[in-house]
């Protein structure tokens, strides 16, 4: 385990480097979405229709912000829980997305499509939301702004904290993690 | 008889809204302090030091503590000397939430239908218990409810035969499966007896009694301890990445039963327990 600086977008290579453990922090340009912009997004795909940016090499975010004040780029932007998103996830990895931000437990088909793609699923600080939002440098609604919080934003982070939780190999944090703090 | 304005209702949960988004109470921050101290895991210790900047940016800059800023879950102790004036009580309650949620900063996340998910665009309405109590006054509990953790609450309905250790292996079995999706370290609410609603609401309750203080019944104070400490080790940890910190607290509240039934409901909230309590 140890601290990575990786920016994204990233590709495939930079990817099967990072492993469950580490802990990195992430600058250049991410996009959020959550379940309505993930369902749409799918909807989409099954017509045949082109996703509101490309998500190949690209990294998805998670999150719903709160409304930013006056002179700010974003509100509180912490982590939502990812496996509402699992239904929707393997078909956007095959097309070549190589990371998805949040927190929470991942479906083990949501694994088996980070394994064969060579992606990366890392875990932000859930309920940190005031502290993340220092790392996010601007963010501009590209689609879908009738969702409100969860229309599809485009970021740019700086030394974004996140732990990778799920590496290209399918090691999972979340498993290994506990086994070695459980007692009794 | 004492007369209180629903505009004197509506200006305090406006304000009630925006603090409870922004400022956790004083038991809060002491128990993840301690926890922060206490976390045998450096990742997990790393986790609750950055869990408490935050608090200290969320006050300090007023961003909300967490993005999600909840469903507003609101409880009215109206004692039954009072006369509400002016309007409907229940409307004022939801005009304080639709000024607090839209004038503070605070994320809309309630939509109008479950199937058909329209956003209402202000956060209302909210989840109003009301109590009719002794007295003149109302007494006002604001609980701003995310649903991170709220997905992982259970409602198991016992058998009288599974006695205890049934209520506790429910309890553990709600925690387990919960693990990293409830933003752990968390607070654990339980309600035991009571009807199937009932021990919800008992549950739901227990969340707002401060972490540092137990039932005043001594064997449920000692079940209280006794859970704390098992879920403690699981090993889930902070953020479910490992460690000795996976709860601040188990409130466990009770209620008499029907002699064929041992409900047990189990309300995880994640370490963003937010409550502002106020009496009018």
């Amino acid at each position: 385990m140890m601290d990575k600086h990786i920016t994204v977008p990233y590709d495939e290579k930079t990817a099967r480097e990072l492993r469950s453990g580490d802990y990195v922090y992430i600058t250049g340009t991410i996009y959020t979405a959550r379940d309505a912009a993930h369902k749409r997004m799918y909807e989409a795909l099954e017509q045949g229709k082109e996703l509101p940016f490309d998500v190949k090499n690209s990294v998805i975010y998670y999150m719903g912000p709160s409304p930013a004040r006056e002179g700010r780029p974003i509100g509180s932007a912490g982590p939502t829980t990812a496996s509402r998103m699992d239904k929707y996830t393997p078909l956007l990895l095959d097309l070549g997305l190589k990371g998805m931000i949040g927190k929470g437990k991942r479906t083990d088909a949501v694994r088996q499509a980070i394994i064969r793609n060579g992606a990366v699923y890392f875990a932000a600080v859930g309920g940190a939301g005031a502290l993340l939002s220092k790392a996010i440098l601007s963010s501009e609604v590209i689609a879908y702004d009738d969702l409100g919080t969860e229309a599809i934003r485009k970021l740019t982070v700086k030394d974004f904290p996140a732990i990778v939780v799920i590496d290209s190999e399918g090691n999972n944090l979340y498993e290994t993690a506990i086994e070695a703090y459980q007692e009794a | 008889m004492r007369t209180i304005c629903v505009d004197e209702i509506t200006r305090n949960i406006k304000e009630m809204c925006i603090e409870a988004n922004h400022y956790l109470t004083e038991d809060m921050k002491i128990a993840l302090n301690q926890a922060a101290n206490a976390e045998k895991s450096p990742l997990g210790k790393q986790i609750l030091c950055q869990l408490e900047d935050n608090l200290k940016i969320a006050t300090e800059d007023m961003i909300p503590i967490c993005q999600d800023t909840g469903m507003a879950v609101i409880f009215l102790e109206v004692g039954q000397d009072v006369h509400v004036e002016g309007g409907l009580l229940t409307d004022a309650v939801n005009e304080g939430v639709r000024q607090g949620y839209t004038q503070g900063y605070l994320r809309k996340s309630v939509v109008r239908d479950p199937i058909y998910r329209e956003n209402t665009n202000d956060n209302t309405p909210a989840v109003i218990h009301y109590d009719i109590v002794e007295g003149d006054q109302i007494k006002i509990t604001i609980a701003p409810k995310g649903f991170g953790s709220e997905n992982m609450s259970r409602v198991f309905m016992l058998k009288p035969a599974d006695g205890i250790e049934g209520v506790k292996n429910a309890i553990l079995t709600a925690v387990k499966d919960a693990g990293p999706n409830a933003c752990p370290p968390m607070v654990v609410g339980v309600g035991i007896g009571g009807t199937f609603e009932k021990c919800a609401f008992l549950a739901k309750k227990a969340l707002t009694r401060p972490v540092n203080e137990h039932s005043e019944i001594s064997y449920v104070r000692e079940m209280e301890e006794e859970l704390l400490q098992k879920i403690n080790q699981t090993g889930i940890g902070p953020g479910g990445l490992g460690g000795s910190t996976t709860a601040l607290a188990v409130n466990i509240n009770t209620y008499p039963t029907h002699i064929a039934g041992l409900p047990v409901a189990v309300n995880i909230c994640c370490h963003v327990n937010r409550h502002c309590i106020r009496v009018l």
